[in-house]
């Protein structure tokens, strides 16, 4: 699970990481209260204004503006509100439609009021899977991304693995601290930083954390500017607190849709629906859709129960998508008995009636394999079935070559 | 021969008398595995399928001389499952749990570093050496003893391969599932080598997905050590970036971890890469002829 910006900066505050103060607003005239209170606060009327959606790169879509008044920061406010984002991490790149905009992070201008003085870092957390541990990554190049760092000057970008038994020892926050070539008042102050972002990244369960930039500041303060964080969904059970920050307005709201009935649902975006029971089947199914001339329409693990009402739903919501032109269901009956399944596909189908617009193939293997293809061969519906996967992958490239000639 | 179960594998199930552990313990007994009972805390002293419960791992090893565990508790406590069977002293620890926490794994990865424990998953359908032994919820009428040896991160998957394989008239001598996290107890590569070593398996079938580089570190190990047809696939090749597909492990990160960075790497190593989930068993079969393994 993904969080804004503003919603990581809370959870960094939790553990006594400094960050770059702000107050989220999703109205102009939330934004210009946000503003007097940060006026208040700090002296000056320069803020940034900053919009919240799941996604970097926001500075080059116009998603961040300096405002050097309240006059400045009204304007501000009213662009990037209701816009549509387009940033080279939203879906379509920057030549895709692009995400709403609907919160944004009234900031504090942390480079004021020397902006030379001041010096951005790159400094994240998250585990190595080869290594199996948690590691830092860090980069006196901060500010721009770390791939093309890592890329272009890997000396630059540094590891600082933490062992999972003892965790972070202060030795490893003083290196990183030296590594970053910072000393005095600065150095004492990136070791703290780097000590709690630690904790809060264990504390939140998280998968990553990335500061990038992370600022030091004219007067040598280290502080968050900006905050990256996803969580483990596997440890959510564990974090109410963060599970409600979920923003189902950054889904996709077929996908949560999907969630409620139990179904795993990726929208993508082919011609081929499937429906598929787990995560690496339905990805190989996927694959030989590929193959077969199509594109698939999206991924979909029906679990390990496929019976009607969830067939019903996973039919339901791979034909929401227009582009669906045909629907492959594979299923591979281990312990689920593929007659029962069958049965399953054959009410499901009868109950949604002539919504169901498309060919479907279905290829039962497993566990009464051949009793439940008799069961579709025999239902009097327009329903293609198979029992081997070639057998399958034949019937998709037959069904989109009928149709382009019937078209 | 084969590896990690066999008939002479003393089993227990670790949430034995859970929903899911009672009906996946009455199977791999069905099946034939030796299953000599099971260990539910606080139910200890109790019969279950014909077999004694007990409240901790060790003594199930003390007093039914354990040697493999497989693991049907809930996520939440499932790490801890983990370790208390490593603690215990048994040697194979089969992990069925999906769910649990990454930062528990990573706990779990150091516990073991220094315990003679084999750990198999989590997130996985198990192992099994057909005719021997069933430790997990395959479906065991699908296999047939033979000398194919399976590694794969997915579960439906490996039985479409492990069908496809039998069909050609060939058997396995070992599956193993070695689940679909990001943190496994077993890798690609410790597994392809576990096969690698045992006489009795004459062939590969090496069955990956996107997401990390447990692939790519097998097939250097399968080029520089590797005795043996290895065939290969990788699930996710039609999938988008930075989407997660199902798997919490299966999601592409950098270009090194795609589905067509993998296969090349794969085919550089010698690996028998098919496209086509469908070709897995029929391309096994026909290295296997090729390499006069097959008579």
């Amino acid at each position: 699970m993904n969080l804004h910006e503003y919603q990581g900066k809370e959870v960094l505050k939790q553990y006594g990481v400094a960050v770059q103060e702000g107050i989220v607003a999703t109205t102009v005239e939330k934004a210009v209260e946000a503003w007097h209170k940060i006026r208040e606060q700090t002296g000056t009327e320069y803020v940034v204004v900053k919009a919240q959606i799941h996604a970097g790169g926001r500075g080059k879509g116009g998603g961040v503006k300096l405002a050097k008044n309240l006059q400045e920061l009204k304007e501000a406010a009213a662009s990037i509100l209701g816009m549509y984002l387009r940033t080279p991490q939203t879906p379509g790149g920057l030549e895709g439609p692009g995400k709403l905009v609907r919160k944004i992070l009234i900031a504090e201008d942390a480079y004021r009021p020397d902006f030379d003085a001041c010096k951005e870092y790159y400094i994240s957390v998250l585990t190595d899977r080869e290594k199996q541990r948690n590691v830092f990554i860090y980069s006196t190049e901060g500010g721009m991304e770390i791939e093309k760092v890592a890329e272009e000057t890997p000396e630059l970008v540094h590891k600082e693995y933490i062992d999972p038994a003892l965790g972070m020892q202060p030795f490893q926050a003083r290196k990183i601290a030296f590594n970053l070539g910072l000393s005095g008042k600065a150095f004492k102050e990136m070791t703290k930083f780097v000590t709690n972002l630690y904790r809060a990244f264990l504390g939140a369960d998280a998968s990553l954390v990335e500061i990038n930039p992370c600022l030091k500041t004219a007067d040598d303060r280290i502080i968050a500017v900006d905050c990256k964080m996803v969580l483990d969904d596997n440890a959510l059970y564990r974090h109410p607190d963060l599970e409600a920050m979920r923003d189902l307005d950054e889904e996709d709201p077929t996908e949560v849709e999907a969630r409620k009935y139990g179904l795993n649902y990726v929208k993508l975006d082919g011609n081929v629906g499937c429906m598929v029971n787990g995560a690496g089947l339905a990805m190989a199914t996927m694959d030989i859709i590929k193959l077969s001339g199509g594109e698939p329409a999206n991924f979909l693990d029906v679990g390990g129960t496929a019976d009607a009402e969830r067939v019903a739903h996973a039919f339901e919501i791979i034909l929401k998508d227009p582009n669906v032109k045909a629907i492959l269901v594979n299923i591979f009956g281990g312990i689920v008995r593929c007659d029962r399944v069958a049965n399953g596909i054959v009410e499901a189908y009868k109950k949604l009636g002539d919504k169901i617009n498309v060919p479907i193939i279905v290829r039962l293997q497993g566990t009464n394999a051949d009793l439940a293809k008799e069961i579709i061969d025999h239902s009097g519906l327009q329903v293609y079935s198979a029992i081997e996967l070639q057998e399958a992958a034949a019937l998709v490239t037959k069904v989109l070559k009928e149709q382009v000639k019937t078209s | 021969m084969s590896v990690l179960v066999n008939k002479q594998s003393r089993v227990i199930v670790q949430g034995f008398t859970g929903k899911e552990g009672t009906f996946h313990a009455s199977q791999m007994i069905e099946y034939g595995t030796n299953v000599v009972g099971g260990v539910t805390p606080g139910k200890g002293g109790m019969t279950h399928l014909d077999r004694p419960v007990f409240n901790t791992v060790s003594q199930a090893v003390r007093e039914v001389g354990a040697d493999t565990s497989v693991i049907f508790v809930p996520p939440p406590f499932a790490a801890d499952a983990i370790m208390e069977a490593a603690d215990a002293g048994i040697k194979v620890i089969i992990c069925i749990t999906e769910g649990i926490p990454v930062q528990d794994m990573v706990k779990v990865k150091a516990y073991l570093s220094h315990r003679g424990s084999h750990l198999i998953g989590p997130n996985c359908p198990g192992v099994i050496t057909p005719g021997e032994a069933k430790c997990g919820i395959m479906p065991g009428f699908i296999h047939r003893p033979g000398h194919i040896g399976i590694v794969s991160r997915s579960g439906t998957l490996t039985y479409e391969a492990v069908d496809q394989v039998t069909k050609t008239g060939m058997g396995q001598s070992t599956c193993i599932g070695i689940g679909g996290d990001p943190i496994v107890g077993t890798t690609t590569r410790e597994a392809v080598e576990l096969l690698m070593n045992d006489p009795d398996t004459h062939g590969i079938i090496m069955i990956g997905e996107i997401g990390g580089s447990m692939e790519a570190e097998a097939a250097r190990w399968i080029k520089a050590h590797g005795t043996k047809p290895v065939v290969g696939f990788i699930a996710g090749q039609t999938a988008p970036k930075g989407r997660k597909m199902g798997h919490a492990g299966a999601i592409v990160g950098g270009k090194d971890d795609t589905a067509e960075a993998k296969m090349k790497i794969m085919t550089e190593c010698g690996i028998h890469v098919v496209k086509s989930p469908a070709h897995i068993g029929k391309t096994m079969y026909e290295v296997m002829q090729q390499s006069g393994a097959l008579v």
